[in-house]
């Protein structure tokens, strides 16, 4: 029941390999505008990896909200905010070296966890669309799902008299 | 279709490069950057789980939704935080906006 077999297997290995590769870019360019770039590239390949896992509603929800609106917002306000000379100054400040001490300490203790697990893995993969979704977003989760709604409205409202200007 | 561990690797070393980048950069959408590659390993692990593990599929991926809304939501009220912190300072580098510091 595997997509494409073997050859689904080296590509999936190869885009996660890539999304690593453009995480490592985003958050260490100078310039903010690659940075950005870099950043679109990494969701879409997360988008990706949904479509490898049998979650297609989610790739396509990622592909609109964040490919689509999330970086349109952050193009937004890094053109809004940038001063002309800024592509050469150091883009980090001078917390690397004990940052990536903690980095390799947290990730060493998890990927020690993750290996000795017992995990239970499942015979029947389990899939879903958007029907069931739909149902249960109107039947389990309404509540949850009405919280969230209400939740948006206060960050549309907040977002827009925050950045309102003072005149 | 790869084993549940490596995936879970994957995301492991996805959201310490974003735990990295929000600790080390200096401009403030240069954090909040990192803060959506962050939410975006969590939510590859919410879908991995929900298809190897012996749960509910629609449960993970609704779960998911609402992350992302929520992303959204952060990434609008933060990014209008930073144009207000702009407007007013002249800067968005965390490190020159210090009119708090004793």
């Amino acid at each position: 029941m595997t997509l494409f077999g073997s050859i689904g297997t080296i590509s999936l290995y190869g885009i996660l390999f890539a999304l690593l590769i453009t995480a490592i870019l985003t958050v260490t360019v100078r310039n903010l505008f690659h940075s950005a770039i870099f950043l679109a590239f990494t969701l879409l390949g997360v988008s990706i990896v949904y479509f490898f896992l049998r979650a297609e509603f989610i790739a396509g929800v990622q592909i609109l909200l964040y490919a689509g609106a999330i970086m349109t917002l952050v193009i937004f306000a890094i053109m809004l905010t940038s001063r002309i000379s800024d592509p050469s100054v150091s883009q980090s400040n001078h917390q690397r070296f004990p940052v990536l001490i903690l980095i390799v300490l947290l990730g060493s203790f998890l990927i020690l966890a993750i290996a000795k697990t017992p995990w239970q893995i499942s015979t029947s993969l389990k899939t879903t669309n958007a029907i069931e979704l739909g149902k249960a977003l109107m039947g389990e989760f309404v509540f949850p799902f009405e919280l969230v709604s209400i939740v948006l409205l206060i960050a549309l409202v907040g977002a827009v008299v925050v950045a309102r200007s003072d005149r | 279709m790869i084993p549940l561990t490596h995936m879970l690797f994957f995301t492991t070393a996805l959201f310490l490069i974003g735990l990295y980048g929000a600790l080390t950069r200096r401009n403030a959408v240069g954090i909040l950057m990192s803060i959506e590659i962050m939410l975006n390993a969590v939510n590859i692990n919410l879908i991995a789980f929900s298809r190897s593990l012996d749960i509910s599929a629609e449960v993970a991926q609704i779960f998911v939704i609402f992350v992302i809304v929520l992303a959204a939501a952060t990434a609008a009220v933060g990014l209008a935080i930073v144009l207000s912190i702009y407007r007013n300072q002249k800067t968005i580098y965390t490190d020159e906006i210090d009119l708090l510091k004793w």
